[in-house]
This record gives C-alpha cells, structure tokens and sequence, in this order.
C-alpha cells in the first residue's frame, strides 16, 4: 500500500526560517532509516506559500492568487511517498518522525493518507483499454 | 482499543523483525534459537502493550526482552549454554540498557546483510530459502507466505522448520563471504528476490489481489540489499529491473484480470515514480559494472528501452536485440534467443527474425515450447507466407495450457485462409 504522508507548515516555515544543522542531521537520519528499510518512496520538503500561488475553478473561470496564504496549519509543508504494508505500519515509522516544535509553541501535525492504486480502479477502464485487451495477440512473450 | 495495540504491534513487528533476529542470531549464532527468543519477544509484547501501551522505543524494548529470554535460556539449558560458549560467545548476564541497545544499532546493517545470507544459503532449496528470507527478512507471518504462494500454511511451516534445521546441522556460518564465493553466493541471493518477485509478478492462478503484494515484498528486500550491498552492479541492477517491472503493473491486466501484453499496455497508466527509480538505480548499477554488465543490469537495460518509449513505436528494438546478444553470450538461453529473434523482426523485419527463428527449431528444450511456433507463426504471416504460418499457429494451439490463448492462436490460423 502506498501512502502519501503530509506535514504541515507553520509558523517558521511560512516565515522562510530554515532547518538549523541540528534538524537537519535528524531529519536526514529518519529518512535514511527508512531509505535503508526500503519503505521511502520519495520526500520533498516545500517552500514557504509566499512562492506559490493558488488557482480557483469556478465553472469555466480561473482565477490565479498569488501566496501567502493566511491559514498556515493547513498549508502542506512537506511530503513523504512511502510503501508499507499497512496504515498502522506507516502510523509506526512516522511517530519516530522527527518533528520539532516550532518556535511559537504551537502544535502540528502529520497526516496519512492511502494513494489510489490500481487495485481500486479496477471497474473504471477505459473503452480504449477495453479494446486494447481485445487486441492482445500471442506473437510476444515479453512483459 | 486492545485490537488497535494488536495491529500496532504487528506494524513494530514488521519493522524491526528483521533487526531483531539479525541482533539476535549474532547473540546466539542459530537463527532458529534466534527467531524463536524474537518471537517470545513478540508474545511478551501482546501481553504487555495493550495495558501498557507501545513503548517510545518499541524496538530496543523487544531486543531487551529476547536477550533476557536468551539469559533465562542459557540459565536453564545447560547444553545450550555449552554451545553458545562452545561458539565462543559470551552473554552480558546484566540487563542490556536502552542506550547500549542504540549504541549496537551501527553494527546492525552488518548483521542483516549476514542474515540475507544465511536465509539464502545453496544448501537450501529455493522454495526453503524464498520462504525463510520472507519470514525473517521481509517480516511475514508464515500464513502470508502460505497465502501469498498459494500453498497450505503447514507446507510453509514445515519447510521453514526444516530450513532451520538443515542451517543449524550444516553449521552454516553467520557471516558475509569474501573474495571468490561472494559473487556465487550473491547470485544465489539475487535469485531468490527475483523469485518472489516473479512469483507475484507472472501469476495468473489463484487470488490476484494477493500477488501484487509480493512484488512489493520482493522490491523492498531488494531495496534493504542495495543499501546493504551499495558497491554490487548486479544488485542495483536487480532493483531497477524490479522497479521498471513493478511500473507496468497497473496497465498489464485487464478488467477480467486477462493479461495485457506489452504492446497493447496504455502507457498513460505506467507508474512514472517506479521508473525514474529505475532508472536511477540503472545508471548506478551501469557505473559500477564498468563496461561489464551482467544479466540484471542487461535485462534492467533491456526494460529501460521500454519504459523510455512513449509509445509502442517509439521502441528502441536495434538497441534491445543488441541487449539481448549480450545477454545470451552472458546466460546462454533458447528463450533469450527466443526474444532476440522476436527484437531483431522488430527492429530490421520479420525476415531477420526468422533466420534465427529457424536456427533454434532444433533445440531439444523448445520443441514443446508453444512460442516457438507462435512467433514463428506470425514472422510467416507478415511475410506473406500464409499456409506455412496456419501449420505454426495450429502447432502453438496444441501446445498451450491456457485456454485463452489456444483460441486466440485457432484464431489467428483460421485468419490464414483469408486473402491478404
């Protein structure tokens, strides 16, 4: 099962306050870890919203807001790809993640969410799929 | 609640399985002692947690626990403790602390890598060693395995039984081997990964949804050895021919669960994410093998040709026919030579195919093999030689074991009698 696994911005990171050394090396370590584990698929950290900006669809019209954004605990910090074999299994790596409190006390947190796989879009072909099945033919063996 | 600890417990179980037997077989220098004090481990711990939560540091709990099980043991069991001593092994009768525990973890990527061998030792079969290395290393259950290569839970537990015994009576060493007996003995590794691999990769029998699974089991083995192994070409190369494979997952089969063959695949639903690991992986495993690719890294290059395609006709098959050369000269195979012929029609007409298509019509290990024929059939077909390519495909139809495809093949050879 694949997960995608969300940290939150806050306070420093919207900010632009960067990773002292410290939280570097044990950040590097908790990914490492993982890495070694062969679990970690992929992990980003993002800029602050100020270098982004958001479109909104409303029907046909696209509007385009530039960052910041003002509702920092939603914003996404960060994210992990990670492949386990279950939510609990990536429940456990993560509370080893480590978070350190951010300068203005407050509290944050990670959120765990299952990646669509094929195995749940198994009704929805295509009829182009479906026709691409017909087609298949025995002349190849490789897969 | 007590279920919600339950699970939890399975997940720590999952994670650290496999660096506790590996610490533990270190102490005890028998991986079944070791798996057994692991799993008394395991039971205090569904005793304990529930009431009393999971610790911070659930894994240094559950080495502290089986190394006082393995005191208690030795106390007991005097002619354990003989052979413990007779391996010149010393146990530290004073309870191991926490902080000794995560000082010891820097020897761990050793004893794992000493594990990996062990649990894929020659003087097990194949099947004993795919079946051990997923219970010690992949941190399965045996009824997992069982479910997972469609056999009973007792045949499982009777052979991982029977592997641990075969280990202890062989005296098979804890220990990485060097210089000449590395590169057999990694091969052997290697095998068995890819056999699990393939095992959920080319099924098409039984409980498909259980299968993908074990291509994710054998991809995150393969995952632990490159970081345990990183100078190995082979073994990287191992991992991105199991990462470009894994990519095609969604689009090779169709909504019956029928196979999709290469070519028909919508490529739209290949997995971008496996590939560039794959592709990463590949360039690794190039730069170490130094001009001198062996078979994982021919084959990963032969998958990377296919997952650089954007479409079926975009293929490189000039560059995979040579691919394919290479890797006959490296592992001498009819089927390799199969898959040439089927490239070199590919890349230069089915004229080139056929010629050495007819080169291994002689072979004795292919005369029953139905993709002989099969592709012969249809090198004959688009050469425009119908009558020829009918007697083929029906030749094929006789061979085949699987339904759907005898009728596909009748198919195709009824569609011979039809004016070009």
């Amino acid at each position: 099962m694949r997960f995608m696994v969300i940290t939150k911005a806050t306070a420093d990171s919207e900010a632009g306050r960067p990773a002292t050394t410290e939280e570097i090396g044990t950040m590097g370590g908790f990914i490492q870890e993982m890495m070694d584990a062969g679990v970690l698929l992929a992990a980003e950290g993002i800029h602050p919203s100020a270098k982004g900006a958001r479109i909104y669809f409303d029907g046909e019209k696209k509007t385009v807001v530039d960052g910041p954004f003002a509702e920092t605990k939603e914003l996404v910090g960060g994210f992990f790809l990670v492949e386990t074999k279950s939510l609990e299994e990536c429940v456990e790596w993560f509370k080893r993640c480590p978070i350190t409190r951010p300068s203005d006390g407050e509290p944050t947190n990670i959120e765990i969410r299952q990646v669509i796989g094929a195995e749940d879009l198994g009704e929805q072909f295509t009829p182009e799929l479906r026709e691409a099945v017909e087609k298949r033919d025995a002349q190849a063996i490789w897969h | 609640m007590a279920t919600d600890t339950h699970r939890a417990i399975e997940a720590v179980w999952r994670i650290e399985a496999p660096r506790l037997i590996a610490g533990l077989t270190r102490l005890v220098r028998d991986v079944g002692v070791a798996e057994e004090l692991a799993q008394d481990a395991l039971v205090a711990a569904l005793e304990q947690w529930p009431a009393q939560g999971v610790p911070d540091n659930p894994g240094a709990w559950l080495m502290t626990t089986a190394k006082r099980r393995a005191i208690d043991r030795i106390r007991r069991d005097e002619t354990f403790r003989r052979k413990v001593e007779e391996l010149g092994r010393e146990l530290d009768e004073t309870t191991p602390d926490i902080g000794a525990q995560v000082a010891e973890d820097d020897g761990i990527g050793d004893d794992l890598l000493r594990l990996v061998f062990v649990a894929c030792h020659p003087v097990l079969s194949t099947e004993a060693r795919a079946a051990l290395t997923l219970r010690l290393l992949g941190g399965l259950t045996t009824d997992e395995i069982a479910r997972a290569f469609l056999v009973p839970e007792p045949t499982v537990a009777q052979r991982i039984v029977r592997a641990k015994k075969t280990l202890a009576s062989a005296r098979v060493p804890f220990e990485v081997p060097q210089g000449d007996e590395l590169a057999a003995r990694l091969s052997s590794v290697l095998e068995v990964v890819y056999l699990i691999f393939n095992e959920g990769y080319s099924a098409t029998a039984g409980d498909d949804w259980m299968r993908p699974a074990l291509c994710e089991d054998a991809l995150r083995l393969g995952r632990v050895l490159a970081g345990l192994t990183p100078r190995e070409p082979e073994v990287h190369g191992l991992v991105a021919l199991m990462e470009i494979q894994a990519s095609r997952s969604p689009a090779r089969t169709g909504p019956g669960g029928e196979p999709i063959l290469l070519a028909d695949q919508n490529r739209a639903r290949w997995d971008q994410l496996l590939i560039r690991r794959g592709l990463a992986a590949l360039d690794r495993a190039e730069e170490l093998a130094g001009g001198k690719p062996g078979p994982y890294v021919l084959q990963a290059s032969i998958a990377a040709c296919h997952a650089r395609a954007r479409h079926f006709e975009d293929t490189d098959w000039a560059r995979i026919a040579g691919l394919y050369e290479q890797l006959a000269e490296a592992t001498p195979s009819p089927v390799i030579e199969l898959n040439r012929a089927v490239a070199l029609s590919m890349a230069f007409g089915p004229a080139a195919g056929l010629e050495l298509l007819d080169q291994l019509i002689a072979v004795p290990a292919l005369r029953n093999y139905h993709l002989l024929p099969s592709v012969r059939g249809d090198f004959l077909a688009k050469l425009g030689r119908p009558a020829e390519a009918r007697v083929e495909f029906e030749r094929a139809a006789a061979l085949t074991r699987n339904e759907r495809e005898r009728t596909l093949l009748l198919d195709r050879a009824a569609a011979c009698d039809q004016p070009m």
